[in-house]
């Protein structure tokens, strides 16, 4: 059994540790949450349980998109927030927003994540024509890209006077999630659940397309499930909370430096480590100035950002 | 029997292979040789259905092979191509395993994992099977995707260079275990390989490419003679019998 050997010690204690910051998310806070409080099972059901639940599934999409990206451009350096992804599905939440604003959600997101595949689709294109020995190639190509598509994004919400929203996507936080605001991110759990029953089949893609071939898997299906499941987690992430920096790129980064890159064993440590990274960035965040709060991707953007230069820097130069 | 008839294969709109037309025979130990850009790598992907059959035939125990599903292929045949820089972290161990994959499609059993400990054991693994690919020399990831692609236990097995990076006790070690999987376990093997002292002594027949054409193709005893090494690399080539076997001398220039 290969799932037999994860490290289950490790898990059981991540587990633990996510429980225990989920109930610190849920009882910190402006209101008041004591049992005599009438309001107090209100609140909770309304504002802090979706709050705590949309964290852990952003945490945890955001995580496992950043392994999957890295797997399919064969990089550990990018992530979807990194490689103009983000940027993408935000045109099409502007374009939506200012010119079908009568369509159902479901074809808004639909819109979105047929962006960010494109986005996608053009990032792949290029970081297929860079060398392979320049490694670091790859993150810088996608920042300059991410960089001319966040340029294009500020155009059209310029053009449809949608300065508001840009503004609100480009920095991930929690304090606006209620119950009827977030549910969308339960697809993002969903897709993180399916990437895990195809956990060996992304492996093997890692391994490279000629042992992936050798080995009858279906390539192209696999890494079509891949691309689909980046482009509609980020776009759903985007829409719902914003962008979260560094978290795609840092627990991955770590987890592989740890327990390498086999994903039965590895995908459920990532998405642990994505959510109590990001539940103790939310906390941080709610504590550091009370009663103000730091959003949560300003937080994250500062610890991730030391984070994976240290992780850049203090990388072993493979043979 | 692999049969390749009239095959012709373009890349990147050059003609690489042109009117190719060979057969490997089962059970035995086909070695691939020709000098660089010959064809030969572009040949066994095209044979592992790497790449698409542009055109000519290809049969497998004549059953067309673009007819055979590739999870069905993978079953059949194993390839370990040329490697180039590997970016994941796997433990060799899980990376031989992976080689049962066409078996168990990630449920694997008691069989799958006996299969795998005997594939570290026979290509002298055991005792890196838990670093990680990244953390080995290149013969030792060399070895492991060749004892993957043997954990793969399939009737063919194809090799694009696994001499490479080798120093000569594990170069040895592995055209013995290769001659012995041929002979003992009846597999077909089909080698790309540049050392002609191992391919004329290990291998039972010769398929020479030169230039994306065949060159030559026959038994060893029957093709394998200076005139044709000669020609094939456009230089000095002499192959002597001696009482161990084949020897072949190419290393001096101008030898008196
Ligand atoms: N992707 C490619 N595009 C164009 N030409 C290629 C490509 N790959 C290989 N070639 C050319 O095809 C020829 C055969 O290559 P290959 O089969 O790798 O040779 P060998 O393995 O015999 O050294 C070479 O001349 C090589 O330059
Ligand atoms: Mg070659």
């Amino acid at each position: 059994m290969r799932f037999m050997r994860a490290p289950k010690p490790v898990f059981a204690i991540l587990i633990v540790i996510m429980l225990i910051l989920s109930g610190v998310s849920i009882f910190i806070g402006a209101g008041d949450m004591s049992w005599d409080n009438p309001n107090a099972l209100q609140i909770l059901m309304i504002s802090r349980l979706p709050r705590t639940a949309a964290i852990i599934l952003t945490g945890v999409s955001t995580a496992i998109t950043g392994v999957i990206m890295q797997l399919l451009v064969r990089n550990k350096f990018v992530e979807p927030g990194t490689t103009g992804t983000t940027e993408a599905a935000m045109i099409g939440l502007l374009i939506v927003a200012a010119w079908m604003p009568g369509w159902p959600v479901f074809a808004k997101m639909t819109f979105a994540a047929l962006c960010a595949l494109i986005g996608l689709g053009i990032f792949f294109a290029l970081a297929r024509r860079l060398p392979a020995e320049q490694p670091l190639l790859i993150p810088l190509v996608g920042l300059i890209y991410g960089g001319i598509l966040g340029a294009v994004a500020t155009f059209v919400a310029y053009q449809a006077d949608l300065m508001q929203y840009l503004g609100i996507w480009l920095t991930g936080e929690f304090s606006g999630i209620l119950a009827g605001r977030y549910e969308l991110l339960w697809i993002a759990g969903a897709l993180a659940l399916v990437t895990y029953a195809v956990a060996d089949q992304f492996t093997i893609v890692g391994l490279g397309k000629e042992t992936s071939l050798s080995l009858g898997l279906k390539y192209g299906q696999v890494t079509a499930i891949g691309v689909g499941a980046v482009a509609i987690s980020s776009s759903l992430v985007v829409v719902t909370v914003g962008v979260i920096p560094f978290i795609g790129l840092v627990v991955p980064n770590i987890v592989s430096r740890a327990m390498g890159d086999n994903l039965r064993e590895s995908l459920p440590i990532v998405a642990c480590l994505g959510a109590v990274a990001l539940l103790s960035a939310d906390i941080l965040g709610r504590v550091l100035r009370y009663p103000y709060e730091i959003p949560a991707g300003t937080v994250f953007g500062v610890i991730g950002a030391v984070v994976f230069l240290w992780l850049l820097l203090g990388r072993r130069s493979h043979a | 029997m692999i049969t390749v008839q009239g095959l012709y294969h373009q890349l990147g709109g050059n003609p690489v292979l042109r009117d190719v037309s060979i057969s490997l025979p089962s059970n035995k130990m086909t070695a691939i040789i020709g000098p660089n850009g010959a064809g030969k790598s572009t040949l066994l992907d095209v044979i592992a259905r790497q790449s698409k059959l542009q055109q000519g035939q290809l049969y497998l125990d004549d059953q067309d092979m673009t007819q055979i599903k590739p999870q069905d292929l993978a079953l059949r045949m194993a390839l370990v191509s040329q490697q180039n820089g590997i970016a994941s972290r796997i433990r060799i161990r899980d990376l031989v395993g992976f080689g049962r994959w066409p078996h168990h499609q990630g449920r694997p059993q008691a069989q799958d994992l006996d299969k795998t400990a005997e594939a570290l054991d026979r290509f002298d693994l055991n005792g890196l099977g838990g670093r990680f690919l990244d953390e080995v020399s290149g013969g030792q990831r060399q070895r492991a995707f060749v004892a993957m692609a043997y954990c793969q236990d399939t009737d063919w097995l194809l090799l694009d260079e696994p001499l490479n990076n080798l120093d000569l006790r594990y170069a040895t070690a592995l055209m013995v275990q290769l001659r012995a999987l041929s002979q003992v376990q009846s597999k077909g093997i089909a080698i790309v390989i540049h050392d002609l002292n191992y391919a004329l002594n290990y291998a039972d027949h010769i398929v020479a490419l030169k230039e994306g054409q065949l060159a030559f193709e026959g038994a060893v005893s029957d093709v394998a003679n200076s005139e044709n090494l000669t020609g094939l690399y456009d230089t000095p080539v002499e192959v002597t019998k001696t009482e161990k076997g084949l020897f072949v001398q190419h290393h001096l220039m101008a030898a008196s």
